[in-house]
């Protein structure tokens, strides 16, 4: 008796779902956003704004990580459709630049977090919900975790201008559908 | 011979009697230990707890559960050494519009008044006076014995607008509640 293997075709491999495509551009979108705040609101003086603008930049960023960790699990349930073809320099770079983008999308925050209780200051999200420390009050340790927080906001900062660099790129030069596939909303 | 008894007798005495002067001095009745006393005032910001510490007051708590109408309690708070972790707004605390260190340095706590509930717990009256305003406050205080002498430990909730601490412009986002904890050990007990 012959039988044919069947190699079953993954759902949503060909292209990107809504659901990553949408993470995607909001995320990015809060992003740009967050690092806004994070840039002008360390220049404010002491004002009622510059309190305010401090909560918001961190409710930003827990809203980031936790839209970054859907992304995260959403990717691994639902593969990204493989890249297309292109010498293997820029497959590993690309490969290479998604990780890097995904560690510091995750250590960003998760740095700021642990900043904000080291410092003695607990986040409540939104104003509503306590959020559990995950550090204890250490006025050293906080320094360090600043500093920590913003060479890796500057680092993604580089990241993603080489992103956007590769995927303007891919479109206007190679012309192939990398950045197309990330604009559209195909159903599964 | 006689005069050199004297001389040695006027010696002992001058060094008993400094001795004794810097005793005195160092403990003075119930007075409070700062090294191992805390007061944390405790506000919130937009839902989030901040916890600042005076980190420079003197006090005296004199109690006998056995002869409370000899009691008597008093704190001098240094009002520009509130730590809230940050130098920035530290210095902003210390301004006209919050506590105006510069034109009065100190909040003071003075009983006119001390009642008994038991042999561990008592209840002080009297003025609280900041910023120039007086308000009396009715402070339950719990006594207890600790390593590092007698505990004196009590919470009160004072509003900082009454006070005058803090301008309009803050009042959406720094609650007016102030909780002030306050845990004071007597070391010579």
């Amino acid at each position: 008796m012959q039988t044919t293997v069947q190699r079953p075709r993954k759902r949503g491999n060909s292209h990107y779902t809504r659901t990553a495509v949408a993470l995607h551009w909001t995320i990015g979108g809060l992003i740009v956003c967050a690092f806004g705040m994070g840039w002008v609101m360390t220049e404010l003086a002491v004002s009622p704004l510059r309190l305010r603008m401090y909560n918001w930049h961190k409710w930003l960023g827990i809203s980031i990580l936790a839209l970054v960790i859907v992304r995260c699990v959403w990717r691994i349930t639902h593969p990204a459709p493989p890249l297309l073809p292109m010498p293997r320099w820029q497959a590993l770079s690309a490969r290479g630049l998604h990780v890097v983008l995904y560690l510091l999308m995750l250590g960003i925050p998760g740095a700021g977090w642990a900043y904000s209780n080291a410092a003695g200051f607990p986040i409540v999200y939104l104003g509503l919900w306590r959020l559990p420390d995950i550090v204890s009050r250490n006025k050293l340790l906080a320094a360090e975790l600043l500093e920590l927080h913003k060479v890796l906001g500057w680092l993604l900062l580089a990241a993603v201008f080489a992103h956007v660099l590769a995927a303007l790129k891919h479109h206007f030069v190679d012309r192939d559908a990398t950045l197309a596939r990330m604009m559209q909303w195909r159903a599964r | 011979m006689t005069r050199q008894i004297r001389i040695t007798d006027a010696i002992a005495l001058l060094g008993l009697s400094l001795l004794a002067l810097a005793s005195a001095a160092a403990d003075a009745p119930g007075t409070i230990d700062v090294a191992t006393s805390t007061i944390v005032a405790t506000f919130k910001q937009e839902g989030v707890p901040v916890e600042a510490a005076f980190t420079r007051f003197t006090g005296h708590i004199v109690y006998d559960a056995k002869n409370v109408a000899a009691a008597s309690a008093s704190a001098d708070i240094v009002t520009g050494s509130l730590d809230l972790g940050d130098e920035a707004y530290n210095a902003e605390v210390r301004k006209k519009g919050w506590f105006d260190s510069a034109t009065y340095p100190k909040a003071t706590f003075r009983t006119t008044s001390i009642e008994g509930v038991n042999a561990v717990r008592f209840t002080a009256t009297g003025p609280l006076t900041i910023k120039g305003r007086a308000l009396v406050m009715t402070v339950p205080v719990t006594v207890s014995t600790t390593p590092a002498g007698t505990a004196f430990d009590g919470v009160f909730t004072v509003s900082r607008r009454a006070f005058g601490i803090g301008d309009a412009m803050w009042d959406d986002v720094i609650e007016d509640k102030v909780e002030v904890r306050f845990h004071l050990v007597d070391s010579a007990k």
